[in-house]
């Protein structure tokens, strides 16, 4: 049986009480499918969120608040949107690929009888419109695409955060519309207990449009104080390499690689780092990278955009000047 | 009360740097092989609740019939025995239909709890334990970085999220997806690989799980990869030019405000 859904529906992650913005860069993805096809973008936020209107004057036609679910347990959240989506049929659903989508997606595609794309850095469609995922495999080597044939149900397909731009306020109108979320399909089985949030609530590298890095050429963890301070300059999160990882030098959630996280961001400054294809196959679809190494033939060296041949102890703290110079 | 474990495994490529053939598909045919380096994380926590809890590990693995080497190399850790999914009809299936494999075997199993690692370095969609959970109809959890608590009724674990952690607790049987920071995994001992020599490995193919042909393989599957190309290098930068330290400074930082990154 062939999909008779019509329309995409995006799936905006909200986190205690707050819409996450890769909402909005969700939107601008569904968008580029929907218009190709004559269809409108809803957005299903997941808990009435604060700021979720605003998708509605920023390209949703329409928005679907899904009330009373609580915070995150994978099964509710899978078990609210399956039945939503039941009832809605739309043609194509789309997620935002953390760990949200991964938990989520999955689950909603075994319900609705979907198949899925997962980790997209582009939406395309093929000749009779149905949608093809473009995706990276063995740690960004290898570019693949991936058709959705759907089924009976409607084709699914998380997207790569910070792979396509937020989309904007417009002045366009959506409805919004809020119905409670049926989570009987959940059987209660996933309690939430608590949250326990950052001790320094520091930008994260996910969402980061800049990101500057530390590795072992830091030497010691007095060198992530350096790292922080060019961070805080450019407005930048921070993010690691293993080795400074695997040293203590700072959280394994500032990790960026293969065994860490995936990003995506527009500028990927990387300071004593050398540029393994494991931390590569996490960071090298940035749109610019700078490079600080005294080796100037180490592979993030030859990768880089920019690279600057030097001892970052002595290169940081003059880059940081001339910012605070270039700025005035 | 001693609890069955299962954690799920894979045979990747020790290395993520592939040609693709004139064919089109990705050729991975003579590289060394090992267990998916993730899933030794996963190992290694089903270890840790076997000694809390007691019980059995089941090295479950669905591949051809190498991955009985990683299923061998799991056992000499000190998993109890292994089962290789491996039919001719499971060529080709997406992640998805595996998962539905996966599915089948944990539940003639008997598997009360589910580790997967983070992803796989080859596809790395990091969706096999959700896809997992759903065929089983059990809940589930990924990002796990330690289990807090567990019982042979229900666990207690910490989910790394973008902005901090969530403690939530699962009613048994669940499918838990840890990632590298819940551990450190163990060495083999000597007298675990001679184990690993000797323990019962099952072998089930689709006949022995009751699956229907029509849904499974390439055929059977709901996403079919229709292209694959190698990424290009990236193209060679830019070399800062500077005596010092601060005239490349200087000259990066224009450099960076032409791009409208200051
Ligand atoms: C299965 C597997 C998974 C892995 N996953 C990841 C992952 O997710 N992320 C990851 O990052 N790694 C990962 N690794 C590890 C990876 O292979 C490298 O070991 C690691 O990335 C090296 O980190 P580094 O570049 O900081 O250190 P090194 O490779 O030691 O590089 C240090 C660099 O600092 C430079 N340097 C030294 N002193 C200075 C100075 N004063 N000023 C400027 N530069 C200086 C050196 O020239 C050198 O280039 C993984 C490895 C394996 C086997």
């Amino acid at each position: 049986m062939a999909n008779t859904g019509s329309g995409v529906w995006v799936v905006a992650e909200t986190r205690r009480g707050k819409l996450l913005p890769t909402a909005f860069e969700l939107v601008t993805a569904a968008k580029s499918i929907a218009s190709q096809r004559g269809e409108t973008v809803t957005a299903v936020v997941l808990g009435a969120a604060e700021g979720a209107e605003g998708l509605a004057s920023a390209g949703a036609a329409k928005v679907l608040l899904l009330e009373g679910l609580g915070e995150f347990a994978d099964d509710a959240c899978a078990a609210a949107i399956a039945a939503a989506a039941k009832a809605g049929a739309p043609r194509t659903i789309l997620l935002s690929s953390g760990v949200f989508g991964r938990s989520v997606a999955p689950r909603l595609a075994v319900a609705l009888n979907s198949g899925l794309g997962s980790d997209a850095v582009a939406l395309e469609l093929d000749a009779e419109k149905r949608l093809v995922v473009k995706r990276a495999a063995y740690a960004g080597n290898v570019t693949q695409k991936v058709l959705v044939k759907s089924q009976s149900g409607p084709e699914l397909a998380t997207v790569r955060p910070m792979a396509y731009p937020r989309s904007a306020v417009n002045g366009s109108h959506g409805t919004v519309e809020k119905v409670q979320g049926d989570v009987s399909a959940a059987k209660g089985r996933t309690r939430y207990a608590s949250f326990a949030a950052d001790a320094s609530p520091e930008l994260d590298i996910g969402a980061a449009e800049k990101i500057v890095s530390g590795g072992r050429g830091l030497g010691d963890p007095k060198g992530f104080e350096l790292i922080r301070a060019l961070a805080q300059a450019m407005g930048a999160a921070v993010g690691a390499s293993r080795a400074a990882v695997d040293s203590g030098w700072i959280p394994y959630k500032h990790q960026v690689g293969i065994t860490g996280r995936s990003v995506r961001p527009r500028l990927y400054m990387a300071c004593g780092i050398s540029g393994q294809i494991q931390h590569m196959g996490g960071m090298k679809s940035s749109d610019v990278i700078v490079a600080i190494n005294t080796d100037a033939d180490c592979p993030m060296m030859k990768a880089a955009n920019y690279a600057v041949q030097g001892d970052l102890y002595k290169v940081i703290p003059a880059l940081i000047d001339a910012i605070k110079q270039a700025r005035g | 009360m001693p609890i069955k474990i299962a954690v799920c495994v894979k045979r990747t490529p020790a290395s993520t740097s592939v040609a693709i053939d004139a064919a089109g598909k990705v050729q991975t045919k003579g590289l060394p092989h090992g267990i998916n380096p993730f899933d030794e994380y996963a190992v290694e926590e089903a270890l840790r609740l076997k000694e809390k809890l007691g019980g059995t590990v089941t090295v479950v693995s669905a591949g051809e019939a190498e991955a009985e080497e990683v299923i061998r190399a799991a056992i000499a850790l000190g998993c109890d025995d292994g089962v290789l999914l491996s039919d001719p009809a499971f060529a080709g299936s997406d992640g998805s239909v595996t998962a539905s494999v996966l599915a089948a075997a944990l539940r003639k199993a008997e598997a009360k709890l589910v580790l997967f690692g983070k992803e796989t370095t080859d596809g790395a969609s990091g969706q096999m334990p959700a896809f997992t959970a759903a065929w089983l109809d059990w809940p589930s959890v990924i990002g796990v970085r330690k289990v807090a608590a567990a019982s042979e009724g229900e666990l207690t674990v910490e989910r790394l999220m973008e902005d901090g952690v969530d403690t939530l607790t699962l009613s048994l049987p669940a499918v838990v997806g840890v990632i590298k920071e819940i551990n450190e995994p163990r060495l083999p001992s000597l007298k675990g690989k001679m184990a690993a020599k000797k323990a019962p490995v099952t072998k089930w193919t689709a006949a022995d799980l009751g699956l229907d042909a029509a849904k499974l393989g390439a055929a059977g599957s709901p996403t079919e990869v229709v292209g694959l190309e190698p990424v290009p290098a990236r193209p060679a930068g830019l070399v800062i030019a500077g005596a010092t330290p601060e005239e490349k400074a200087k000259a990066l930082v224009e450099k960076l405000k032409e791009a409208k990154f200051i």
